[in-house]
């Protein structure tokens, strides 16, 4: 080829024919599937990577933030190549009425430097960069192949089938990463059915486009600097749920979550509930003039703890979203995602030393989790879904009236302070009755403790 | 007999996403995906046809910057033999004079090494009908010229190899209906979407193609003059680009607050206005 160049980009370069066996199979290319396959493969397994998307990314969207130091833990210093849009030095929490808001923010100039604490992303371009890692570390990708089932012997998973001619794949183990909606961990018998509708939240969400000069005014950023903002009140139609809003480079996220069970029950639409959320003042003042660029919807397992499913069976893990890994009190997923496709990973690597990878030898992927955050963050917050569901009240009326008392308090009129003191008690009290109010910050704090 | 073939890929901005800067009136090319030009993946299972029935080998050829190494890594997924990009800031800013020039001088370097390894040299040149982009059409017929093949432009079915006589029948679309013509190989062809549809890659391709490479050549891995190349040996200038009217759009008649029987009737009486009714009148 006299000089000429063999482009490196889609592989490791080593022309390398397929193993008739896997060392392992990994469904589904987003952040769990593919910190599987790129520890796999860096340690030298023969894996295999099967995205049913054109590529990894094409099919997922978040609102949403990448943890930076979970995701280094994984990818070090992946800040310097992977393509992110800023990172956030600040972080707000509203408190939203129909038209006022109660707004505590954090800022700090530490999340703009190295390690950073987060950094908002497109996930179509972010988890298409992890996936020419775990590729130039030598795994097999295979995009726009969608698994159908899985492969049995003797009562344990030895493979994958796909929907394509000479579509069989077999493999010592199958890591199932397959995001929230978990069919093969159904059909593994690892989960109890499909997942139940009061466990999970839907999130519709619209990218706006605006240039980043008028974001970074607008948002009060330094240049290349950040913002996530969450939004608790009016934003869901008192539904329970959250908005958000987030700065990328050159756009905008805006959208809401609220829980499936929740959204049933009442008359509204999702998309109503974002299009109400984008007419709340303070909410629209930040969003004017930008223009439409993209809508889409996802669904987030909100459950917790209590529904997540079995995690391995005889020749089978699952990780990420598909396993129910979303700590929903503070909007976490993909960075449980990537620290659960590693622990799957290092469970498959440790088993193939002794050879074994029945569901005794995999039982190690729990331990090793229990003693992460993953497990541990999960276990603290597992009744957080069920108490937000069951309070649903609170995300209607403690808005309110916080708001109504700061625009009480903060409204200088005509009447004295100490009669303003009286209508404020007068006006809480009438709101909530006492007993109510005990009842409710203890089981938040006994909840979400 | 096995049939060497080429086939031209040109990796193209999705233009149904793409839009026209009202003010220049030129494509807004940032920021849009990038898709194999539609045609190309026709003209791709027509090959890979081909292949099927005679053996032989495929080689993908594109023309393109870095980026359209991933049109090729995934036109080899289909289980062709080789992938060429041919990549160079040389290449860039190329009219239709050029871009033949630069492929037919690649498919002449990819004959020579099918013969040095013991072949016949390339058969079979395919390309799309056009491309979505530039829409010339001229570059198959540009690559027959050059490399002194027989051509058949527009086939929309049946392309049929007769190996002992080294020849081709094809249906070739035309305005007024459709013409059977054979022609001699080596044969140079463009395929439209009358043809079949790409099929439905086997797994054991997809993971062939995970490993394989895409050889990139640049301007000095070619037996080319520098000054045919790219924007220096383009004498095609474009005087003026413009996006065409849109198209009127047609009335509609809707609901809610119109019940469905008012809304038939006032179709009925439109429809009668112009005499696109036959016989019987409303009501
Ligand atoms: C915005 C814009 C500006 C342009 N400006 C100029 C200009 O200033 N001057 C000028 O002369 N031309 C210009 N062109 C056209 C030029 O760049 C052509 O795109 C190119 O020469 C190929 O012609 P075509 O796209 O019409 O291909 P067609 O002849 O319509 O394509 C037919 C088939 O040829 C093959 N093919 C075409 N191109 C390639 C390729 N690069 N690699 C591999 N196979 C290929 C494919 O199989 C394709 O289906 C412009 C095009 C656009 C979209
Ligand atoms: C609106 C929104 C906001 C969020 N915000 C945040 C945030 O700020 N921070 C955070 O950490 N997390 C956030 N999350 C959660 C986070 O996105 C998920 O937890 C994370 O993506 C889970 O990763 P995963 O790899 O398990 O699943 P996914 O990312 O869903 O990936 C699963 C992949 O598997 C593929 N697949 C599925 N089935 C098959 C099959 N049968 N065959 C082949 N491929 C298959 C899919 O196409 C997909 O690519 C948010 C989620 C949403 C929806």
């Amino acid at each position: 080829m006299n000089g000429s160049q063999v482009h490196p980009a889609g592989g490791d370069g080593k022309r390398r024919p397929a193993p008739s066996r896997f060392g392992a199979i990994v469904v589904g290319g987003g952040p769990a599937g593919l910190a599987a396959t790129y520890t796999l493969a860096g340690a030298g397994v023969d894996v295999a990577c099967l995205e049913r998307g054109d590529w990894c990314g094409s099919k997922n969207m978040m609102g949403g933030l990448i943890f930076s130091q979970p995701t280094a833990k994984v990818f070090p210093n992946f800040w310097h190549e992977a393509p992110l849009e800023r990172h956030v030095t600040r972080r707000d929490m509203w408190l939203a009425t129909g038209d006022s808001a109660m707004k505590v923010s954090f800022e700090s100039t530490d999340f703009g430097a190295e390690p950073y604490n987060s950094f908002t992303v497109y996930r179509s371009r972010f988890d298409k960069w992890l996936s020419r890692r775990a590729a130039e570390a030598g795994a097999w990708m295979i995009p726009e192949t969608l698994v159908e089932s899985l492969l049995w012997e003797d009562g344990r998973v030895v493979g994958v089938r796909t929907g394509r001619p000479g579509g069989d794949l077999e493999a010592d183990v199958v890591i199932i990463a397959e995001g929230v909606n978990h069919f093969l961990a159904e059909a593994a018998g690892l989960a109890a059915g499909p997942p139940k509708a009061e466990t999970m939240a839907l999130a519709v969400k619209e990218v706006l486009a605006l240039p980043r000069d008028r974001i970074e005014d607008r948002f009060d950023l330094d240049r290349g600097a950040g913002a996530a903002i969450e939004i608790i009140g009016e934003t869901t139609g008192g539904l329970p749920g959250t908005g958000f809003i987030y700065t990328n480079r050159d756009t905008i996220s805006v959208g809401v979550g609220v829980l499936l069970d929740s959204l049933v029950g009442s008359t509204r639409e999702a998309y109503s509930l974002l299009d109400n959320f984008k007419q709340q003042p303070q909410v629209r003042r930040l969003i004017q003039g930008a223009g439409l660029r993209e809508y889409s919807a996802h669904l987030i397992p909100e459950g917790g703890y209590r529904y997540m499913p079995r995690l391995f069976g005889d020749g089978v893990l699952v990780a990420g979203d598909a396993a129910g890994m979303v700590n929903a009190i503070n909007s976490e997923g993909a960075n449980l995602a990537l620290l659960s496709g590693q622990m799957a990973a290092q469970t498959v690597l440790s088993c193939r030393e002794e050879g074994r990878f029945d569901a005794a030898a995999l039982g190690r992927y729990r331990t090793m989790l229990e003693n992460s955050l993953v497990l541990k963050d999960l276990r603290k917050y597992s009744s957080a879904t069920n108490f937000l569901s069951s309070h649903q009240h609170l995300f209607g009326l403690y808005p309110e009236l916080l708001a109504s008392l700061a625009r009480e308090f903060l409204t200088v009129d005509n009447m004295s302070k100490a009669d303003k003191e009286r209508l404020l008690a007068r006006l809480f009290r009438s709101q909530v009755p006492v007993r109510s109010l005990i009842k409710d910050f203890y089981q938040a704090w006994r909840d979400l403790k | 007999m096995r049939i060497n073939s080429v086939v031209c890929i040109k990796q193209v901005p999705d233009t149904t996403q793409v839009r026209i800067d009202p003010d220049s009136g030129s494509l807004i090319r940032q920021g849009i995906p990038s898709v194999i030009n539609p045609y190309d993946l026709y003209a791709l299972e027509a090959a890979l046809k081909v292949r099927d029935s005679h053996g032989g080998t495929i080689t993908a050829l594109s023309m393109g910057p870095p980026q359209a190494d991933e049109a090729l890594r995934k036109v080899l997924g289909y289980g062709i033999d080789r992938a060429v990009l041919l990549s160079d800031r040389a290449f860039a800013g190329a009219d239709t004079l050029a871009t033949t020039y630069t492929l037919s001088a690649a498919i002449r370097k990819i004959a020579g090494e099918l013969i040095a390894a013991g072949g016949a040299g390339v058969d079979m040149v395919f390309c799309g009908k056009q491309s979505i982009d530039g829409d010339t059409g001229q570059v198959g017929p540009g690559l027959a010229r050059r490399l002194d093949l027989s051509q058949v432009t527009y086939v929309c079915s049946l392309l049929e190899v007769a190996a002992e006589t080294r020849t081709v029948r094809a249906w070739r679309q035309r305005e007024d209906g459709r013409e059977l013509l054979e022609a001699r190989l080596p044969v140079a062809v463009t395929i439209t979407e009358a043809c079949n549809p790409i099929r439905y890659a086997a797994l054991p391709d997809l993971l062939r193609a995970a490993k394989a490479p895409v050889e990139v050549w640049s301007a000095a891995d070619l037996e080319v003059e520098p000054d045919r190349l790219g924007l220096k040996g383009s004498p095609t200038r474009v005087s003026k680009v413009f996006a065409p009217p849109a198209r009127e759009r047609g009335e509609t008649l809707s609901g809610p607050d119109r019940p469905p029987n008012e809304i038939a009737a006032a179709l009925f009486d439109k429809l009668a206005e112009r005499g696109l009714t036959i016989g019987g009148s409303r009501g």
